[in-house]
C-alpha cells in the first residue's frame, strides 16, 4: 500500500534539486533512442558534449541558440504564474519578428540609436497584442486562452507566410519567401568578433532580472502571484483580477515578441517563415524546468540550447536524426513533473493495518 | 458557377464528410477523455503519432487493419502516460497534455527518420480505397456521399454511435460520466476513480490516433512532417462547441468539414483577388469564433481539470 | 432494544503529518440502536468515520462488523468496497453525489458489473420503491440530482446506502443543512428504520440533537474518546463538559444603545442564476453598535446578501448606502475603503491565499497603503514587522509570518482574517458564516472579537447557519428565506425555525 501525504514545505534541496535531476534523466533516457538508432553511445555523448563544451565558438552558438529560449521561457513563466496558460508565445514570437521586418527593412531610415529601439518596442508591441487577444477572449467571453493561443499559433503563421509573399516580400529575394535585410544600424551588435552571439542575450539577462524583481517585490508581482495562485481570494479581496491577467498576458506577449525581434535583428537578418524551431512550445518546458523562476529560466534555457546545440553537432558526425533533441527536451518536461510530485508529497510505503483480511 | 451552388453538388458534400472524419475521430477521442473529467492536450502529439505508427506498420508489410491496431496501441500507450501523469499523480493537465503532445511528436519524427533514413520524397502505401458498394454507389446524391467514402469514416460514424450507447445507455457510461462529475460519489460507491479515468484517458487517445491514422491510410499514402497541422487543437475547441456530446461532435465537425470544404471550393472561384492565406486560415478562426460563441454557456463537466487524491477530501 | 454487537471499532489511531487525528478510538454498535458520535470541530469524528467506510487507511488498529447472520468478522481497511459489501453505508456530510445523472442511477451506480451491456432498471427501481414505501424517504427518482432541494438529495443518499442493503448507517452531520422541522421528518424516518433493525451512527456536534434521539452517545475530544454514556442518563451540563473538557462559559453580551445606520439596503434586488443567488427586493439597516444576525438555512440567498455586501455583485434594482452615502461602485476595494470589513464563508476558498505568506496575506486588502509601498514595490520589511505585530495582538499561532498561510489551522487563518480586518477598523463588518469549522476556543474569541467591534461603534451582520450562534451573538433577527429577508420580532427558537422554513404567518 502506497501513502502519499503533501508535505507542509519543500525543502531547498529538493526543489533546486529536483530541476537538475530531471534534467540529468531525461539526457539519461536519450540513450533509448540511441541505441535503438544503433549508434555508439560514448561516442554519441562524447560529440554532444564537444559539440557544446569544445570550442568558444561552439560555446557561443549555445548561447546564441538560449536567446529566444530565455524570452519565450520568460513569457511562458510570468504567465503560468498568473495561471494564464499562454501556449501561444511561438505565434507571439512570429509577431515580434513581423514588427521587426516591416520596421527595421527600410521603412524608417533613421540613425541606429533611434532605429534599434523602435524596432524592440514595435516588436514588444506586436507580441503583446498577440497575448492581449485572447486574454480578453478569456476575461470577456470565458473563452479557454489553450485553445485560443494554440489556434493562434497557425493563424498567426499563416499571416506571416502572407506578409512574406506579399508586403514584406523582398523584391532582391529571387522569389524566395523572406524578407529584406534589416538595415544594418537596425541590427543588434554581436558582443564577440566572428561569433554569432549578440546582444540579445544581453537584454534577455536584463530581462531576466527585472522579471525576478517585479515578480518577487513589486505591488504587480504580488497581485499577479495572488491572482495565480487563488483568484477568487485575489477578487475578494478588492485586487482587479481581470486588469491583473490582462497586464499578465501583455508583459508575456511582449517578452515572446522580443523573441522574434532578437533572431531577426540579432542573428538572422532577414524574416522566414522557418525563423523559430518551436522557440514558443520549448519555452515552456524552459519555464517548467525554471520552476517559474525568472531566474531559472535562464538555467533551464542555458541546459535546453545545449541539448539543442550538442545533438546537432552529433546528429552530424554520426548521422542520429536531430529530433533526438526533441525527445530529450519534451522527456525533461516530464521528468520535471515527476519530480516536482516526488518533491511536493512525502511517498511512503505503509504496511496495512492488522485485521485487514 | 453560383457559389451557393455548391452546396447542393455531391462532391462537396462527399468532401466534406472526408474533412470531418479525422475530426470526428478527434473530437469523440476528445470527449471521452473529458467527460471522464481529464483534458487531453496530448491530442495533437497523438494524431501525429497515430499518423505515423500506423503508416509505418503497413510500409513494413502489416497490413491496412495491422496499421489500425498498431495506431492504436500507440495512441493508448501516449494516453496512458498523461493517464499517470495526471489521474494517480493529480499533476497540471495543461501542462503534461503539452509534454505528451511534444514527447508523441518527437518521438514519431525520430522514429521515421532512424526507420527511413535516406530518402528524398515520402514513400507510399496503398491505402484504404472507397468501399464503392455496387447499387448503393449509385444512388443520386447520397451514393456518392456516403459510399465513396473509406472504411474509416464508416468506423468514424459507428464509433459515435457506439460512444453514445456506451454513455447512454451502459452503466460504465453511467460511472464515466458521474467520474467527471463528482469523482466521491463514484468512490463512495466502491467504484474506483483511477482505474475509470485512467480507461477512458487511455480509450480516448486510441480514439485520436485514429484520426492521425486516417490521415495517411485514407486521406493520404504517405507521412509527412507537420501534416497534423491543429486537427487536433481544433478538436479540442470542437468537443466544448459540441458540449460533450457525441451526436453535436459528429454535427460539429460535419458543419467543420463543410466549411472547409467550402472554402476551398471558393478559393477556385474567387481566387484570382484575395490572398490563398485566408482561405487557410479559415478553419482556425472559425474555430475560435465557435469557442468564443458557446464559451459563456459551456457546460463543463464539473470535475474537469480537478485531481482527484483518494483519501483527501 | 437487542443486546446484539453489529460494529465493533477496536483501538484505531491515525496521523496526518505530526496532527493526531485518532488515537486508539474503540466504539461498539447494536443492533437497532443510534449511537451519536458527538465532538467538536475536529474533535476526530469523521476521521473515524472515513476509516471506517475505507476512505482512509487506519495507521492500527482493526474493525469487525456482523454479517447478515450476525457473526462478527473482521473488515478489510481501505476499500469502500468492502465496507459496502459488510452492510456499512455513510451519508457525507458533503454529498457524494453526482449531479449529472439522475437520482435512480445515482442509487444504482456501481451496484451493476460495469461490463454488463444494458441496464435491468425495472427490478432495481421495484426495489427502490419498496424501500421508499417502509422509510417515508421520498425523492424523484428521475430528476437530475442538481435540480433536486439539499432535503431530496439527503434523502437520495440514504436511499443510496439502503439500495446497498446497508445494516449500518453512519450520517455525517445530516441536520446541518436542514430546518428544525425538515430534521425532525428525517429522525422519524431514521426511528422507522431502526425498528427494522437497522443501526445508526450520528455524528454531530449540537448537543440538543443528540440529547433528542438517540439512545447513546460517545464523546470525542482531541481524537479520543473521552466518554459514553445512555443519553437517558445524560444532560447538556454533562455532555458539554465532557466535550470540551471544562465548563464553558457563554459569551457576555451587554446591552448596547443603537446608533446611526451604516449599512442600509432599500429594495435590493439581484437576480441570480439559481434562487439559491438571488434576492427579491429585501431591505435592512445595520445600525453601529449593533449585531443583526441573518438567521437560514443554507441556500436561501446568503451567498447573494455576501456577496453584494463585499462588492462582488452588484444589484439589479434598489439602493445600498455605507454611512448613509450611496453606493454607485460595486467592487471589492470601493467597499473596503467605504469601511466594510469582510469575514468571508470560506476561507480557504475566499479568504487567504494559501500558497502566499502569513505576512503576505494580512497586507492583501490595503495593497496601495503606504506603509505597505512606495512607488510600487513592495516595503517588505515593514510588512514584516507589521505582520509580527498583528499575529502578536492577535494570537494567530503556527510557523510564523514567513510561512504559507495554508499552513496555518483553520482557527489561526481565521484569526488572521480578523486581525487583517478589525486592523482597519471598519464601520460594518460582514461576518458569513465566521465560526463555521472552528472549534469551541476559537469559536469563542471569534463572538468576543465581533462583540469588541460592536462596542467600539461598528455595525456587523452576522450570517450564519447556527441557529444557536445568531440567538447567542445578535441584537436583532433577521430570517432569510428564499432569497427574502423577514424581521424576527422573537428569540423562540420554534417559531424562527418555521420562519426558516417559509411558513410565517
Amino acid at each position: 500500500m502506497i501513502r502519499i501525504e503533501p508535505r507542509s514545505s519543500v525543502p531547498p534541496v529538493l526543489k533546486y534539486g529536483v530541476p537538475v535531476l530531471s534534467a540529468l534523466i531525461a539526457l539519461a533516457l536519450a540513450a533509448i533512442p540511441l541505441l535503438l538508432a544503433g549508434a555508439d553511445l560514448v561516442e554519441a555523448y562524447g560529440k554532444m558534449f564537444t559539440g557544446v563544451f569544445g570550442s568558444m565558438f561552439s560555446f557561443t552558438e549555445m548561447l546564441t541558440r538560449a536567446t529566444p529560449l530565455i524570452f519565450t521561457g520568460l513569457a511562458a513563466a510570468l504567465a503560468f504564474r498568473a495561471k494564464l496558460w499562454n501556449i501561444g508565445a511561438e505565434g507571439q514570437l512570429y509577431l515580434g519578428a513581423l514588427a521587426a521586418a516591416a520596421i527595421g527593412t527600410g521603412l524608417i531610415d533613421a540613425p541606429g540609436f533611434v532605429l534599434v529601439p523602435l524596432i524592440l518596442i514595435a516588436g514588444a508591441a506586436a507580441g503583446a497584442a498577440g497575448m492581449a487577444a485572447p486574454a480578453y477572449l478569456k476575461t470577456r467571453f470565458g473563452a479557454d486562452e489553450v485553445v485560443t493561443t494554440l489556434l493562434l499559433n497557425f493563424i498567426i503563421l499563416i499571416f506571416l507566410q502572407m506578409m512574406l509573399e506579399g508586403p514584406l516580400k523582398d523584391p532582391m529575394g529571387m522569389g524566395w519567401p523572406q524578407s529584406a535585410p534589416i538595415l544594418d544600424q537596425g541590427m543588434l551588435p554581436q558582443l564577440l568578433p566572428r561569433m554569432r552571439v549578440h546582444w540579445g542575450l544581453i537584454l534577455a539577462l536584463v530581462a531576466a532580472v527585472i522579471a525576478q524583481i517585479m515578480l518577487g517585490r513589486s505591488v504587480w508581482g504580488f497581485r499577479l502571484r495572488a491572482v495565480g495562485e487563488n483568484a477568487a481570494a485575489a477578487l475578494h479581496a478588492g485586487i482587479g483580477v481581470r486588469r491583473t491577467i490582462m497586464s499578465a498576458a501583455i508583459v508575456s506577449g511582449a517578452l515572446a515578441g522580443l523573441a522574434g525581434v532578437s533572431e531577426v535583428a540579432g542573428l538572422k537578418g532577414y524574416l522566414t517563415a522557418d525563423l523559430s524551431p518551436g522557440f514558443g512550445y520549448t519555452g515552456i518546458v524552459v519555464a517548467m524546468l525554471a520552476g517559474l523562476s525568472p531566474l531559472g529560466v535562464v538555467a533551464a534555457a542555458l541546459f535546453i540550447a545545449s541539448v539543442f546545440v550538442g545533438a546537432d553537432s552529433m546528429s552530424r558526425a554520426i548521422g542520429v536524426s536531430s529530433y533526438l533533441a526533441d525527445l530529450v527536451v519534451s522527456m525533461s518536461l516530464i521528468s520535471v513533473l515527476i519530480g516536482g510530485f516526488i518533491a511536493r508529497y512525502k511517498i511512503g510505503f505503509g504496511t496495512p493495518a492488522k485485521g485487514g483480511a | 458557377m453560383d457559389i451557393l451552388q455548391i452546396l447542393l453538388t455531391d462532391t462537396f458534400w462527399e468532401a466534406a464528410l472526408r474533412i470531418a472524419t479525422p475530426l470526428i475521430f478527434g473530437v469523440l477521442g476528445a470527449l471521452v477523455c473529458e467527460r471522464a473529467g481529464v483534458l487531453n492536450l496530448g491530442i495533437e502529439g497523438i494524431f501525429v503519432a497515430g499518423a505515423m505508427a500506423g503508416w509505418l506498420a503497413v510500409w513494413l508489410g502489416a497490413g491496412l487493419w495491422g496499421g489500425i491496431v498498431v495506431a492504436m496501441l500507440t495512441g493508448g500507450f501516449f494516453g496512458l502516460i498523461h493517464a499517470i501523469l495526471t489521474v494517480p499523480l493529480g499533476l497540471s493537465q495543461h501542462v503534461s497534455g503539452l509534454g505528451v503532445t511534444m514527447l508523441a511528436t518527437s518521438a514519431s519524427y525520430f522514429t521515421y527518420r532512424t526507420a527511413l533514413p535516406n530518402v528524398s520524397s515520402p514513400p507510399r502505401i496503398e491505402p484504404f480505397r472507397p468501399l464503392d458498394i455496387p447499387l448503393l454507389s449509385d444512388i443520386p446524391f447520397l451514393g456518392p456521399v456516403l459510399f465513396q467514402q473509406t472504411a474509416m469514416t464508416w468506423l468514424a460514424l459507428f464509433l459515435v454511435a457506439l460512444v453514445w450507447w456506451v454513455f447512454n445507455r451502459t452503466p460504465l457510461g453511467v460511472a464515466l460520466r458521474a467520474v467527471g462529475d463528482n469523482p466521491d460519489a463514484v468512490d463512495a460507491q466502491g467504484l474506483s476513480v483511477y482505474g475509470l479515468r485512467i480507461s477512458a484517458v487511455v480509450a480516448g487517445s486510441m480514439l485520436m490516433a485514429l484520426g492521425g491514422a486516417f490521415l495517411t491510410m485514407s486521406a493520404f499514402d504517405a507521412f509527412f512532417f507537420g501534416m497534423v497541422n491543429g486537427r487536433g487543437w481544433i478538436s479540442i475547441a470542437l468537443v466544448i462547441f459540441a458540449s460533450w456530446r457525441p451526436g453535436k461532435a459528429l454535427l460539429g465537425a460535419l458543419l467543420f468539414g463543410a466549411f472547409d470544404a467550402f472554402q476551398v471550393r471558393l478559393q477556385t472561384e474567387v481566387g484570382a483577388f484575395i490572398p490563398p492565406q485566408i482561405f487557410l486560415m479559415a478553419p482556425y478562426v472559425l474555430s475560435i469564433i465557435a469557442l468564443v460563441v458557446v464559451a459563456r454557456r459551456a457546460d463543463y463537466p464539473r470535475a474537469l481539470l480537478k485531481p482527484w487524491f483518494k483519501g483527501q477530501r | 432494544m437487542a443486546n446484539e454487537l453489529v460494529l465493533s471499532l477496536r483501538s484505531l489511531s491515525k496521523r496526518f503529518g505530526d496532527v493526531v487525528a485518532n488515537d486508539a478510538v474503540s466504539i461498539d454498535l447494536y443492533r437497532g440502536e443510534v449511537l451519536s458520535l458527538l465532538g467538536e470541530n475536529g474533535a476526530g469524528k469523521t476521521t473515524l468515520m472515513n476509516m471506517l467506510f475505507g476512505h482512509y487507511m487506519p495507521d492500527s488498529g482493526s474493525v469487525e462488523v456482523a454479517d447478515s447472520d450476525g457473526t462478527l468478522r473482521p473488515l478489510q481497511l481501505g476499500h469502500p468496497q468492502a465496507a459496502l459489501e459488510a452492510g456499512i453505508g455513510m451519508v457525507h456530510q458533503h454529498f457524494t453525489l453526482a449531479e449529472n445523472l439522475t437520482a435512480i442511477d445515482n442509487i444504482l451506480l456501481g451496484s451493476e458489473s460495469l461490463w454488463s451491456l444494458r441496464r435491468n432498471r425495472g427490478a432495481a427501481r421495484r426495489k427502490v420503491q419498496g424501500i421508499i414505501e417502509r422509510s417515508g424517504l421520498a425523492a424523484p427518482l428521475d430528476e437530475l440530482v442538481g435540480n433536486l432541494t439539499v432535503g431530496e438529495r439527503q434523502r437520495v443518499e440514504i436511499l443510496k446506502a439502503l439500495y446497498r442493503d446497508a445494516r449500518i448507517l453512519v450520517l455525517d452531520e445530516p441536520t446541518a443543512v436542514l430546518t428544525p422541522q425538515e430534521a425532525d421528518a428525517l429522525f422519524d424516518n431514521i426511528g422507522a428504520m431502526t425498528r427494522d433493525g437497522l443501526s445508526v451512527i450520528f455524528i454531530s456536534h449540537k448537543l440538543r440533537e443528540v440529547l433528542a434521539f438517540s439512545d447513546r452517545i460517545a464523546v470525542l475530544r482531541h481524537g479520543r474518546k473521552v466518554g459514553e454514556i445512555a443519553t437517558a442518563e445524560a444532560d447538556e451540563r454533562i455532555i458539554a463538559r465532557m466535550m470540551v473538557g471544562a465548563d464553558t462559559e457563554a459569551t457576555a453580551r451587554a446591552a448596547m444603545q443603537a446608533g446611526d445606520p451604516v449599512l442600509e439596503l432599500e429594495n435590493i434586488a439581484v437576480k441570480g442564476k439559481s434562487a439559491r443567488d438571488s434576492l427579491h427586493r429585501v431591505s435592512l439597516t445595520v445600525r453601529a453598535h449593533e449585531i443583526v444576525g441573518i438567521a437560514g438555512v443554507s441556500g436561501n440567498g446568503q451567498t447573494a446578501l455576501a456577496r453584494l455586501v463585499s462588492g462582488l455583485t452588484r444589484p439589479d434594482g434598489g439602493e445600498m448606502r455605507v454611512d448613509g452615502r450611496r453606493v454607485t461602485k460595486f467592487d471589492p476595494q470601493t467597499l473596503l475603503k467605504a469601511g466594510i470589513g469582510r469575514i468571508p464563508e470560506d476561507r480557504h476558498h475566499d479568504g487567504v491565499v494559501g500558497a502566499m505568506s502569513v505576512a503576505e496575506n494580512m497586507v492583501i486588502e490595503r495593497l496601495d497603503a503606504d506603509d505597505v509601498q512606495k512607488h510600487g514595490f513592495l516595503r517588505k520589511a515593514a510588512i514584516r514587522a507589521h505582520a509580527q505585530e498583528l499575529a502578536a495582538a492577535y494570537d494567530v499561532r503556527g510557523p510564523g509570518v514567513d510561512a504559507e498561510a495554508r499552513l496555518l489551522s483553520g482557527g489561526n487563518m481565521q484569526k488572521l482574517i480578523l486581525a487583517r480586518v478589525f486592523e482597519c477598523a471598519p464601520r460594518l463588518i460582514l461576518a458569513n458564516q465566521p465560526t463555521r469549522g472552528l472549534d469551541l476556543g476559537a469559536a469563542n474569541e471569534v463572538g468576543r472579537r465581533l462583540l469588541e467591534a460592536r462596542a467600539r461603534g461598528a455595525g456587523v451582520l452576522l450570517i450564519s447557519e447556527d441557529l444557536d450562534e445568531v440567538l447567542a451573538l445578535a441584537d436583532r433577527i433577521v430570517v432569510i428565506h428564499d432569497g427574502r429577508l423577514i424581521a424576527a420580532d422573537t428569540t423562540d427558537r420554534e417559531a424562527i425555525g418555521l420562519m426558516m422554513a417559509g411558513e410565517h404567518a
